[in-house]
């Protein structure tokens, strides 16, 4: 299994950099943004297996950037996280399309679970094809 | 116990019914009552004018006997003839054997002179020349006097009739007793107030009446001449009939006075009759208007009652969801900066992992100090999440369920931590209950938070009471043996925060939650009793039917 790779999409700087490093430090190949507008442009750029996306974010919120991602790139895989009571937009989120969704604070270790069941879905989604 | 606005309500209606129903009533009484009177004063009038006619024919007919008596005697005789005391006194002999009217006789000549005289009066030469009464006498032929009181004190009147004409005129004098009237006019006297006498021009009485004695005024003052008989209704003395008719004979007014309200002492037992009637139909309208109102306001007093039960259960579901938001953006707030502090301390924590003593000094310490950060943003976490379980709208699902089933598994939970604390758990569950259709989930969410609070009740040493049975809908009561609660925090025991814990020790929403779950359910929950020996809940679900299919 090659290494995943991972866009953060959090408008929260510091928490974006300690997730970011503790990935990165965990070996997996991750990427931060801060805004919807370049999560889509990172994600057109480079091959991201999985997009771990902030629900409630300014300018464009987490399930327009869901909804874009799943209609320019279906096979990229995304977590929701949300820090909030609006597990309405979080099942929203699920009927678009998105795999799981956690709510915040959330252990490394539960989300990389996630993130891997996610990465091992997409690679059997693009084996069968 | 009767709210005091339900009196004044139950008050008002009776007093609207009895009025509409008791107003036509007295209306009809009183109509009925006027009509009666009005005839019956009719016929009272009719009776005084029959009365007045009769009593006048009889006095005139007295006094035309007592004229044409001595108007035979004189014109049968000569003044020559009767001009003798001896004489005279034969004929008063021959007259009083006939009636016993007269008092005395005289004669008296055109000069004016009492030639003779016979009675009780010694009235002989007296001369009656230029006297008011002996002019009228000789003008006119016939006088009729006032009645007067004579020397013995008893009533009497004169009649003089005159025979022949110029110087050879003289008059026949007799003196009568008026008694005679007082006994006719008395005798056609109706009633026991009413009253019967007769009056001269000048309005004076001529005979007793009830009210004035001979001579003084009468009631009615000086009459107008009339030929007719008048019938009148009157103020006098407090509303008589008043029927007057002039004598022909003497100017003399016959005046009777009847009580119209004796005559209509007939009716009294009627009236009577009739008030006995109205006072039965007034109870019984009474009655029949106390218990109708008596069970409308009780009716109303129901409803209101009810009206209020669903509008305390609307305003907490109300304050429920208002709270539900508030929780959520709280938990937003918090949880941010929580995964922040948790992502800190986790990086922290990773960059230690690799490191030794040396390295870092005190690196036990640090690693403590992390673990205990981490540990307290999960203990953090679980709360908030918790809050947004409660704020979380979820759809329940719909399985069918056995609820003593239910129970049993959700008392499994608690078993080691009931035996550890020495609680026995003691459950009585009715084997007949239906099953019924559910969200098991949710209802061991339920009786696992009420469970709790039973288990944290009691402490140690005691005992959790769980029963089921149906009581239309399906019941289950958890009785612990705990100190109680106070009226004011039974109140508020479902309020979301609300909690009698040590801080840190619970969060005041397991109750709310299930409450919330129960109202999702459409079942309840609630603080059946409470005491010092002990809290009851009572979680009820409706009986969903067999719950087959």
């Amino acid at each position: 299994m090659s290494r995943m790779r991972v866009l953060l999409v959090d408008d929260e700087a510091d928490f974006r950099a300690l997730l970011l490093k503790r990935m990165t430090h965990r070996g997996v190949d991750a990427m931060a943004v801060g805004d919807g507008e370049a999560a889509l442009a990172a994600v057109a750029e480079g091959h991201f297996d999985v997009v771990v996306l902030d629900v409630r974010m300014p300018g464009m919120d987490g399930i327009e950037v869901l909804r874009r991602l799943k209609r320019d790139h279906p096979d990229v895989e995304v977590v929701l996280l949300t820090g909030h009571a609006s597990i309405e937009a979080a099942r929203t989120g699920m009927d678009l399309g998105a795999f799981d969704y956690c709510i915040k604070p959330v252990s490394i270790n539960d989300l990389l679970v996630t993130l891997q069941e996610a990465v091992a879905r997409r690679r059997l989604a693009a084996g069968a094809e | 116990m009767q709210q005091p606005q339900y009196r004044s309500l139950r008050i008002r209606f009776l007093l609207v019914i009895l009025g509409f129903s008791l107003l036509p009533l007295f209306v009809l009484g009183t109509v009925i009552r006027m009509e009666f009177s009005n005839a019956f004063t009719d016929k009272v009038m009719r009776a005084v004018a029959d009365a007045a006619s009769a009593n006048r024919r009889a006095i005139d007919m007295f006094l035309d006997e007592r004229i044409a008596q001595l108007a035979t005697l004189a014109r049968t005789h000569t003044l020559e003839e009767l001009g003798t005391d001896e004489s005279l006194a034969r004929m008063f002999d021959v007259m009083q054997k006939s009636a016993r009217a007269y008092i005395d006789l005289g004669v008296i000549d055109a000069a004016g002179r009492h030639v003779a005289y016979v009675g009780p009066y010694d009235l002989k030469g007296v001369n009656y020349k230029g006297e008011p009464w002996f002019d009228e006498a000789m003008l006119r032929g016939l006088h009729v006097s006032d009645v007067f009181l004579g020397h013995r004190n008893f009533p009497h009147f004169i009649i003089a009739v005159r025979v022949g004409q110029g110087s050879r005129a003289w008059l026949l004098r007799a003196t009568i007793d008026s008694d005679i009237f007082t006994t006719l006019v008395r005798s056609v006297r109706p009633g026991k107030n009413s009253d019967a006498f007769l009056v001269n021009a000048a309005g004076l009485l001529q005979t007793p009446s009830q009210r004035g004695k001979l001579q003084e005024p009468g009631p009615l003052g000086a009459p107008l001449r009339f030929s007719d008989i008048r019938v009148q209704k009157t103020d006098l003395y407090g509303g008589r009939i008043v029927g007057t008719a002039w004598l022909s004979r003497a100017p003399w007014m016959l005046t009777i006075l009847e009580d119209p309200q004796e005559a209509l002492n007939p009716l009294l037992r009627a009236t009577y009759l009739a008030w006995g009637f109205v006072l039965l139909g007034t109870a019984v309208i009474f009655a029949g208007a106390w218990c109708t109102v008596r069970s409308v306001v009780h009716r109303l007093e129901e409803r209101d009652r009810e009206k209020a039960l669903l509008d305390a259960s609307l305003l907490q579901s109300s304050k429920m969801a208002a709270l539900g938001k508030l929780a959520a953006g709280v938990a937003h707030e918090v949880n941010n900066p929580l995964a922040l502090i948790g992502e800190a301390a986790g990086w922290i924590d990773d960059l230690l992992a690799d490191k030794d003593e040396q390295a870092v000094p005190d690196l036990a310490e640090i690693r403590e100090s992390v673990r205990a950060i981490v540990r307290h943003v999960e203990r953090a976490r679980s709360v908030t999440h918790r809050m947004l379980g409660f704020a979380r709208r979820m759809e329940p699902e719909h399985e069918v369920a056995d609820l003593n089933t239910v129970v049993g598994t959700t008392l499994e939970f608690l078993r080691n931590e009931a035996l550890y604390r020495n609680i026995t758990l003691e459950t009585r569950l009715d084997p007949a209950l239906p099953s019924l259709r559910t969200d098991t989930a949710q209802l061991q969410q339920v009786l696992l938070n009420i469970l709790e609070n039973a288990l944290d009740a009691v402490d140690h040493d005691g005992k959790v009471r769980i029963r089921t049975f149906a009581d239309g809908d399906l019941c289950v009561e958890i009785t612990d043996t705990g100190p109680g609660m106070s009226p004011e925090t039974a109140e508020r025991i479902f309020d979301p925060f609300f909690t009698t814990k040590a801080a840190g020790e619970g969060t005041g929403l397991g109750l709310s939650i299930a409450y919330g779950i129960m109202d999702k359910l459409g079942g309840s929950v609630k603080v059946a009793s409470t005491g010092p020996d002990g809290t009851t809940f009572r979680v009820t679900l409706p009986n969903s039917g067999n719950g087959g299919g």
